[in-house]
């Protein structure tokens, strides 16, 4: 059967896109992939055998997204999928609640905590937020500045071992 | 710049009403973030240095997804770099009160709080657009909106309910710019036809919830609102305070001199 044949060779090529694109760091957290912030929206072979990749910014502004497409196109282009078609995807906006269990991981063995909690509402965005010292694991902590070095990420400083750190903040 | 001459580009066509309209939300965008990127390196501590540069991050991120909008509903082939860089102040649609200088630290919070407020309802307002790419642009907005706004509230009441100095700056900054909100909910012919057409809320609607909060945040930082005042500038509709040529001289200048130049 032609047509099942078909889809499986497409399904292949997308996890093997998918492999691909999980290589491809953050220019600004190099320890987390695009695959991991949850910035890949959609890796799709439609009929027309063309490959569309789907990538949404975190921030409008984040002035990663433009490196994040350059080595996006860069690896699809040194594994053979010139033709696929880079899209960029606004709707559902990102949410920090798209990282993966691998990259909070990663995140928190980097020295940056992760989002404490998942964006339920925006209700959130007042409650001050515990938020746990990535390096002894303290909870009393305290924030120093909302913005930090990145837009995603805000400013702590830990009462315990007294370490400055990061925090990615939930949005 | 007189107002016949902003009166004879009223728009004739439904495609003419929302390039208009998506500049206006841009302009506000972009003008308010070149004028926080002014801060960088000169606000009173690092933090908030660092905080004031990421809003203006923000904004032009914002700015640049509603002109490259722009730019396709025009169907010139300008894209949003030659809508910020090329367009003279008649043709820059943002707010008034986005251009305002800085002024003291104070000041810039002012400006910034009246204007999150404001978007924060046009943005929700969007949210529900029967335009699907503006409803998309908005809800991203409407997330950084909020952190801007908690921000610019945070600091609005940690002055006003500050030091008499802070107290007495920061009421300074309300009563000298509070001439510019009357634009901000003032409803148009191009205002109008987004709200028949499903596009955007009707401004009414916001304008009700915007000074419901206004007077909640006034009231918790111990300031007074001011009574409205008479207000001879439109910004929204191309009649700018002199302020915003400097604002353009600054940010258009190296495209001007060396057109096409990148880096």
């Amino acid at each position: 059967m032609p047509a099942a044949l078909e889809v499986e060779g497409s399904a292949a090529r997308e996890r093997e896109v998918w492999e691909l694109l999980a290589q491809v760091p953050d220019p600004e957290i190099p320890v987390l992939s695009i695959v991991d912030l949850g910035i890949v929206r959609h890796v799709r072979q439609g009929a027309d055998g063309a490959l569309r990749v789907g990538i949404t910014p975190t921030y409008s502004g984040c002035p990663a997204t433009e490196v994040i497409r350059t080595s996006v196109r860069a690896a699809l282009d040194q594994h053979g999928h010139s033709n696929a078609v880079l899209e960029e995807v606004l709707s559902p906006p990102w949410t920090s609640d798209w990282l993966t269990p691998a990259g909070r991981r990663k995140l928190a063995a980097f020295g940056i905590a992760p989002p404490e909690e998942a964006v339920a509402s925006p209700k959130q965005l007042w409650r001050a937020t515990l938020v746990t010292c990535p390096r002894c694991g303290s909870r009393a902590t305290e924030r120093i500045s909302e913005f930090g070095s990145t837009p995603c990420k805000a400013h702590y400083q830990c009462s315990a071992c007294r370490e400055p750190f990061d925090y990615f903040k939930c949005f | 710049m007189s107002t016949a001459a902003a009166a004879a580009v009223r728009p004739e066509r439904a495609n003419e009403a929302l390039l208009r309209y998506v500049l206006r939300l841009a302009d506000t965008s972009l003008v308010l973030g070149q004028r926080l990127g002014e801060w960088v390196g000169h606000a009173p501590t690092l933090e908030e240095d660092l905080g004031l540069a990421n809003l203006a991050l923000d904004l032009i991120g914002q700015a640049r997804l509603l002109l490259s909008y722009a730019g396709e509903i025009e169907g010139r082939q300008r894209d949003e770099d030659a809508l910020a860089y090329l367009r003279d102040a008649p043709e820059f649609f943002n707010l008034a009160l986005a251009e305002q200088p800085n002024g003291d630290f104070g000041t810039t919070i002012v400006r910034q709080w009246l204007i999150d407020s404001w978007q924060l309802e046009i943005y929700g307002g969007l949210q529900a657009s029967t335009d699907g790419r503006l409803a998309a642009i908005a809800a991203k907005a409407l997330k950084e909106t909020r952190y801007h706004y908690r921000f610019s509230s945070g600091w609005l009441v940690r002055l006003g309910d500050g030091t008499a100095e802070s107290h007495e700056r920061v009421q300074r900054a309300v009563d000298e710019l509070w001439r510019f909100t009357a634009e901000l909910f003032a409803p148009d012919e191009v205002d109008e036809h987004m709200a028949n057409t499903g596009i955007a809320a009707p401004l009414s609607a916001g304008a009700a919830r915007w000074s419901a909060r206004v007077d909640e945040d006034l009231r918790t930082a111990t300031l007074s609102r001011p009574a409205p005042q008479p207000y001879p500038w439109h910004g929204k509709r191309g009649v700018h305070t002199e302020h915003l040529g400097y604002v353009l001289a600054e940010m258009q200048h190296l495209q001007r001199t060396y057109p096409g130049a990148r880096w």
